[in-house]
């Protein structure tokens, strides 16, 4: 694919973009995980959220 | 109507004793005009040139600093409670909050900058565009100010988030204002069309600002 | 299930798992087409192949202000509605949308050096996008720097029905204004009008980053909802420990 006299601003400009999407996923899929593990810290203590509870008589 | 008279009437007060607000608003204007032929060199045609623009990148700045005076010193003392409280509308408390507070800050810009465009090398005609122009821009300057003051009122340091807030907002307000100035002194624009536009963008501050100052305070405060 | 249970955080966390697989794949499908269909592309008569920037730069700049619009719908939903999602949506909705806005900035400016000769100008539509990435920034300041997420969501919702009110105005002064200062040279950035070989693989790309966005912004919505939970459940704690 020839892509001519500029190819370079236009391979960066792609690669600009590739990088901010990128670094929009990461962000998305990190921050899933660390709630994620979190939450899971806490219900090992035992913490839960009220509806979670069922059944249970509240301490 | 007699308690927004009062209110203005103590905040006015206020901002002219405790030395605050009014002389350090020009202090600040005085020193911002002073800065700049230093950053930019001494030659007077290039001064003269971008004066206005200088005048009124000033009066923002200053008006911008003066913001804090606005609503954040009666919610740390508590007399915002009280206001809030009160039966007049908060909408029409805040803009009389806002009236006062140009007049006591906003105003003495005005006044200032005829003499500060001496400084600029700027002719007396010239000084009289940028200062009419003032007097309908800075208004809007503040009534802006306002709805970032309303938002940031309970923030501890939120004086430069206040400040990043408010100054996209201004955009219109200082390109037209510099634009009339630009105008009235080399043309080829008449006078008239842009500074018919500030006049109406400071109407439509007058409104908006207080509008969404009260929803902010409601909201914010809770 | 009808719409109004999408309200219920817990009913949409679930909801959201089960979609964004799907999603997810749709997004990554889009994108192969539209690529496809860019790389393919005829050069351009003026520009040659540099014309292909056009096809992630133009969908970004649609994307930063159809996020901007989507926050105040948001915002309207807090103030007026009080939607308990609506919260999310426009906390989530607002980094996304300023992504966006500075990958059309960047790219933008990587497409005018060789086409114009400059990095940057200030022409009326360059500037306003400028001042929408501030403005961008400033929301994103706002609900970081307040606390407590129900007062940062009603706050943040002024500034950004003040700034959807503010836009169109700043677009009108900066246009109004870049043409009062433009130099002789006439700058056309739209170029000659599209052609539909040009004008498919846009499209496409269009739909690809739309579709994007709505998978990013599904997922951090539920990352925002474990994040509250998070926070409520750490001040349950906070109070037993404290003996209320």
């Amino acid at each position: 694919m020839d892509l001519g006299p500029h190819a370079a601003f236009i391979v960066t400009a792609y690669a600009v973009a590739v990088v901010i999407v990128t670094a929009l996923i990461i962000w998305v899929m990190v921050d899933h995980r660390r709630q994620q593990r979190i939450l899971a810290e806490l219900e090992a203590k035992g913490l839960t959220r009220r509806s979670d509870r069922a059944g249970e008589a509240t301490t | 109507m007699n308690a927004l008279a009062a209110l203005m009437i103590r905040d006015m007060r206020l901002a002219v004793r405790l030395g605050g607000g009014a002389l350090i608003g020009i202090l600040f204007f005085l020193i911002v005009v002073t800065l700049v032929p230093f950053a930019i060199g001494p030659d007077l045609a290039l001064l003269k040139r971008i004066g206005p623009a200088i005048l009124w990148i000033g009066a923002l700045l200053a008006s911008l600093l003066a913001l804090d005076r606005l609503i954040a010193a009666d919610h740390e003392d508590g007399s915002l409670d009280l206001i809030l409280t009160a039966r007049v509308p908060l909408e029409l408390t805040v803009a009389a909050k806002a009236i006062a507070h140009w007049l006591t800050t906003g105003l003495p810009l005005v006044v200032a900058a005829p003499l500060l465009g001496l400084l600029l090398n700027l002719d007396p005609k010239a000084s009289g565009a940028v200062a009419l122009t003032l007097l309908a821009g800075t208004p809007a300057l503040t009534f802006i100010g306002l709805i970032g003051a309303a938002l940031t009122v309970a923030l501890r340091r939120g004086g430069l988030l206040l400040a990043v807030l408010v100054l996209p907002l201004t955009i219109p307000v200082l390109i037209f204002g510099v634009a009339a100035s630009n105008a009235a002194i080399v043309g080829p624009l008449p006078f008239g069309t842009p500074f018919m536009i500030l006049c109406a963008l400071t109407l439509m501050t007058l409104v908006i600002g207080p509008f969404a100052a009260a929803v902010a305070l409601r909201h914010g405060l809770e | 299930m009808a719409l109004i249970d999408l309200a219920n955080p817990s009913r949409f966390l679930a909801l959201a798992g089960r979609i964004l697989p799907w999603l997810t794949a749709a997004t990554l499908l889009a994108f192969a087409f539209g690529l496809s269909q860019a790389v393919i592309a005829p050069d351009d008569y003026q520009q040659g192949a540099t014309a292909k920037i056009m096809f992630i730069h133009v969908p970004a700049a649609w994307l930063g202000m159809f996020i901007w619009a989507l926050m105040s719908v948001a915002a309207l939903g807090t103030l007026v509605w009080r939607h308990p999602l609506a919260d999310v949506a426009a906390k989530t909705a607002a980094p996304i949308g300023a992504a966006f806005t500075l990958q059309c900035l960047i790219t933008g400016s990587l497409w005018g050096r060789p086409m114009w000769g400059t990095y940057w100008v200030w022409d009326g539509r360059l500037t306003s996008v400028l001042v929408l990435f501030l403005m961008y920034l400033g929301v994103i300041a706002l609900w970081r720097t307040i606390e407590e997420p129900s007062r940062a969501a009603r706050a943040a919702a002024v500034l950004t029905l003040v700034g959807a009110i503010n836009l169109p105005i700043i677009k009108f002064s900066v246009d109004w204004w870049s043409t009062l200062h433009q130099p002789a040279s006439v700058l056309r950035l739209g170029g000659p009008t599209i052609h539909p070989s040009i004008l498919l693989p846009l499209i496409a790309m269009a739909i690809a980053f739309l579709l994007l966005f709505v998978t990013l912004h599904l997922a951090a919505m539920r990352n925002e909802i474990m994040r509250r939970r998070v926070r409520t459940l750490l001040m349950m704690q906070a109070d037993a420990a404290a003996g209320r």
